[in-house]
């Protein structure tokens, strides 16, 4: 009989399709799509107009608000990936012969392009509510920065979300080490050499991420860049960061688990 | 010139820990075969399907599917493949259509050739109808359906399935074997099947009888009834395991206690009826004569009867 089937599969339809796959999911929930953006909305406002004493307002909290959004969309994106294998989804792809690398890619892709869709809303209302947050070139790059950005945090989430079970497992993870790595990340305290905080905060590579958004969206107020890693670190940083995070997922994807013995 | 095996298995062993799922199974499927694993649940078929299937790599033996072996070349097996598991594998959030189109894609088709054959798996299965809606708002053997249009969508040469029948009422059972004897026969597709329906397991070419991970027997459905030798007396007592006793030393022949029952299998049963009725007034209670079914088969190869051995794997 005639078969078409080749034995190795061309990679990029399937990583597009699954990335598209992730994207069409997220819109036909909506609840996700506002969660995602209602909470970071929400958290921009208390901390702005509670910490005004502070000297910290609307400006400040802008990039670490980002950095929110691009965390938790990230993140819910990728543990999708437990509700595909308990669905039942994940064992049609696991037997598929699409190689392995473009399924971890489609995921991942498909959660940075949610978290980054998210993110650019939330630029859109700041540069309505505030006014432009930096020269045009400097969002072009902070919008390439957050690509970057977006692709290490859903890798993160998906090496995390990979091996487990439930979803429940999942929230602890999210309240002692994600939660906590956004809150040390430079987004709610201002950087001061003398804090402990900003000694723990440098070995997070998400602090570079926020600090190469700082140095992009400042509004006009360049002094709150002054004392943070350079430019050129926040890059190299960050793309190390999305780099490991990629090797990570992909390494782990070989691995497999008993939960996909439904 | 004769083919490759569809699937050959050579001294395969697979363990879960301590608990040996397959013991050394060794058997051959030939292509264009419409085969059936038949065992109650823990008798191993799940497994061998798993590892089949690609989904858990062999641990020992060797299987070759397709003249590929499984351990060297899983891709050039997963691209010939068909798979239809037993857990649902549709993703409800999409519509019919685009479950098949991302399936498509992780096999290699694209474009116009995907969308054609779409269409015709979809009108193969009598779902075209459905194919724009959300697969959540589907009946359960409508998604059956669905599961089958997926793992037939490339055009596999071997299909492989895991309980397809389980949670279809009968009549979706009859049409599921309808289709599968027409694509074996138009597309000369292999189809390997898993299953614990005694009922159902007839329908296929050849059975092979699964019981703790070990192969109990493999045939014709035809010659696996004819091979328990006659018909089946089985009668119900009080004292099964004396009267047992009692009718082997006054007849001189096998019998065997299940369950309560004493059985025996013989030519000419209604002969024999007449013969234990008239020795044993008092004992018997009960006494039926019936053609050997599949379970005698199974009761014949195991010592256990098929039903008593699934509720015991189902409580574990």
């Amino acid at each position: 009989m005639a078969s078409s089937t080749k034995a190795s599969v061309p990679a990029i339809p399937v990583v597009l399709t699954l990335a598209h796959r992730e994207l069409v999911r997220f819109f036909r929930q909506r609840n996700r799509v506002i969660g995602a953006l209602v909470q970071p909305i929400m958290f921009w406002g208390l901390f702005s107009l509670g910490l005004r004493s502070n000297d910290l307002g609307f400006e400040f909290f802008f990039p670490g608000t980002i950095a929110m959004i691009l965390l938790f969309t990230a993140i819910f994106a990728t543990i999708s990936i437990i509700e595909d294998r308990r669905e039942g989804f994940l064992q049609s792809v696991l037997v598929a012969p699409a190689p392995r690398w473009a399924m971890v890619m489609g995921k991942i892709l498909g959660g940075s392009a949610i978290a980054l869709l998210q993110a650019l809303m939330f630029l859109a209302l700041g540069s309505v509510t505030l006014g432009m947050p930096g020269t045009p070139l400097d969002i072009v790059l902070s919008i390439v920065l957050m690509t970057v950005i977006a692709i290490a945090l859903t890798g993160l989430g998906f090496f995390l979300a990979w091996r487990m079970e439930s979803t429940q497992g999942f929230h602890a993870i999210m309240s002692v080490f994600l939660f906590p790595m956004w809150l040390l990340s430079g987004s709610l305290f201002p950087d001061d050499p003398k804090s402990w905080i900003t000694f723990i905060s440098r070995v997070n590579p998400l602090t570079y991420g926020v600090a190469g958004l700082r140095h992009y969206l400042h509004f006009g107020d360049a002094s709150i860049v002054k004392a943070l890693p350079s430019l050129p670190v926040c890059w190299v940083v960050s793309l190390a960061f999305a780099a490991l995070m990629i090797v990570l997922s992909w390494r782990i994807a070989a691995t497999r688990t008993t939960g996909d013995l439904l | 010139m004769p083919a490759d095996p569809a699937i050959e298995i050579d001294a395969c062993t697979h363990r879960y820990g301590a608990r040996t799922a397959i013991d050394n199974l060794s058997l051959s499927i030939e292509q264009r075969e419409i085969f059936i694993f038949l065992g109650p649940n823990g008798s191993g078929k799940t497994t061998l399907f798993r590892v089949l299937s690609t989904l858990i790599p062999l641990q020992a033996g060797k299987i070759s599917i397709l003249g590929n072996d499984l351990s060297q070349s899983p891709n050039e097996i997963r691209g010939k493949l068909g798979v239809v598991f037993q857990a649902p594998s549709l993703d409800k959030k999409l519509t019919v259509t685009e479950n098949l189109a991302h399936q498509g894609k992780l096999y290699g088709l694209v474009g116009i050739e995907l969308r054609a054959r779409i269409e015709q798996m979809l009108s193969a299965v009598g779902i075209a109808d459905r194919a724009d809606d959300l697969t959540e708002t589907l009946s359960g053997g409508m998604r059956r359906r669905v599961e089958l249009a997926k793992g037939l969508l490339h055009r596999p040469q071997l299909l492989i399935l895991d309980e397809p029948s389980t949670g279809l009422d009968p009549g979706a059972r009859s049409d599921l074997w309808k289709y599968l004897h027409q694509i074996r026969e138009s597309d000369g597709v292999t189809i390997v099947l898993t299953t614990h329906l005694l009922e159902e397991a007839d329908r296929a070419d050849r059975i092979a009888i699964m019981h703790n991970g070990k192969l109990a027997a493999l045939d014709t459905p035809a010659a696996l009834q004819a091979s328990v030798g006659g018909d089946a007396i089985t009668i119900r007592t009080a004292r099964p395991a004396e009267l047992s006793e009692a009718i082997r030393a006054k007849f001189d022949c096998d019998t065997t206690v299940v369950d309560g029952t004493v059985r025996l299998e013989q030519p000419d049963g209604h002969q024999w009826i007449a013969r234990l009725v008239e020795a044993f007034p008092a004992e018997i209670e009960t006494i039926t004569l019936g053609k050997p079914t599949l379970e005698d088969v199974f009761i014949d190869r195991t010592g256990h009867r098929f039903w008593k051995e699934m509720t015991e794997s189902n409580g574990k």
